[in-house]
């Protein structure tokens, strides 16, 4: 009996020693990946801070501002961008950042444009409408990508298709820990303090102009930001699920191992009392 | 010969940050040039070739969408895209000129927005193309 046991031990100590070898090697490859993502949000940063301030500066000096990207509507459907990942196996990434764009559009008449992999299956089995299932996949997303939605989205909301649009992306706060969050893209709001002190700007083809046409270019950035944060939350997400996978294997592995140096001594005990007490019959 | 600061950023990180007399981008209006002391300005960039003149050396560059700004003397040219004339990969451009060709010559398979799309392929191909040409 202990004979069996043994190789039984042996074999699942063996099972669980490769699937700790796949979890460690998915670990570093998120922490690697993790890496690069962090460099990508960090390097597009300054891009759309400039654009954020610009906007700002536009509404702030200028009199009797207005752009039809500030009009609020009444009705016209509410667009939601979903951001998922391509794959699971990262905690609760995928399941946390879908359940709740799906809660906050119950009751509404909601399209839905989703990035990523997950995103799409999710929506398409529960039948929300889908604005466009072309960006499958989130991690070959490129900046050009971004500024194609951002045109679409800012296309549509001017032809009044749809009233408001909301996007929702995971906020990477730190390795440990990231939210799901949501953003309102439109209708934007601009800080709108008038300053009293005119600074006198000069623009190109009008104020309204200049910010119109750089409205577009922003989102296509914040749609570029939230991906970047996004992308690092996954693998945040998936680096801290694999090392947990990777420490329970660990724990396996010693408990079977002590199980089976047991069963093993517990084998050599009975076959030296076998041996024994068969020397003394003869 | 006087100077002013000059910044590129784009989305991929900044592409230049130092002292310049002067850079001439193609604008949404046509091209413009800035020299130092210019007013406060800000206009949206068209595609088209930029040229940045540094220490007296002309420094070509191709330079699509985004805006460019002059604050107090400070001049920032924030791109979607932005490449130095060594960084253009003629081999790439060529390819792209020649897609977006093919595409155009049957317009009436395409729809408005691919229409569209094509003709910014074109355009973005022809600037690099002619950048990388031997002049």
């Amino acid at each position: 009996m202990a004979g069996v046991s043994m190789k039984d031990i042996k074999n699942r100590i063996r099972s669980m020693q490769s699937t700790r070898q796949i979890t460690k090697a998915m670990e570093m490859v998120a922490a690697s990946k993790l890496r690069s993502a962090q460099d990508r949000a960090i390097s597009s940063r300054p891009y759309f801070e400039t654009l954020y301030a610009t906007m700002n500066d536009i509404a702030d000096s200028t009199r009797d501002f207005d752009s039809p990207y500030l009009q609020a509507r009444k009705e016209g459907k509410l667009l939601c961008i979903v951001i998922a990942g391509d794959r699971g196996l990262a905690g609760g990434y995928n399941s946390n950042i879908l359940r709740m764009a799906y809660s906050q559009m119950q009751g509404q008449d909601a399209e839905v444009l989703p990035i990523g992999r997950k995103a799409v299956e999710f929506f398409r089995t529960r039948g929300v409408p889908l604005f466009t299932e072309q960006y499958a996949e989130a991690a070959g997303m490129t900046i050009g990508d971004c500024f194609s939605v951002a045109r679409v989205i800012c296309d549509s909301f001017l032809s009044g298709q749809y009233s408001r649009v909301l996007l929702f992306y995971t906020h990477f706060a730190s390795l440990l820990s990231q939210t799901p969050s949501s953003l309102p893209l439109l209708p934007l709001r601009v800080s709108g303090q008038k300053t009293s002190g005119h600074s006198f700007i000069l623009y190109e083809t009008g104020p309204t102009a200049v910010f119109d046409a750089i409205v577009p270019e922003y989102f296509g950035g914040v749609v570029y930001g939230a991906l970047c944060e996004s992308v690092a939350s996954e693998q945040a997400a998936r680096r801290t699920a694999m090392d947990s996978a990777t420490k329970n294997a660990d724990d396996i592995i010693s408990d079977l191992s002590l199980k089976y140096n047991r069963a093993r001594q517990g084998a050599i005990t009975q076959e030296i009392t076998e041996i024994v007490a068969g020397a003394e019959k003869v | 010969m006087s100077s002013f600061h000059l910044q590129i950023v784009t989305p991929d990180g900044l592409f230049y940050d130092g002292e310049a007399e002067s850079i001439s981008v193609r604008a949404v209006t046509g091209n413009l040039t800035i020299l130092p002391r210019h007013i406060n300005f800000v206009t949206p960039l068209g595609m088209g070739a930029a040229k940045v003149v540094t220490n007296g050396q002309p420094r070509m560059a191709a330079c699509i969408g985004g805006m460019l700004a002059v604050t107090d003397g400070q001049v920032r040219v924030i791109a979607t895209t932005f490449e130095w004339v060594e960084q253009i990969d003629a081999a790439r451009a060529q390819r792209a000129l020649e897609r977006a060709q093919q595409k155009l010559a049957a317009p009436e398979l395409l729809s408005k927005q691919e229409y569209l799309l094509a003709e910014a392929e074109l355009k973005r191909a022809l600037i690099r193309t002619n950048l990388v040409k031997p002049q």
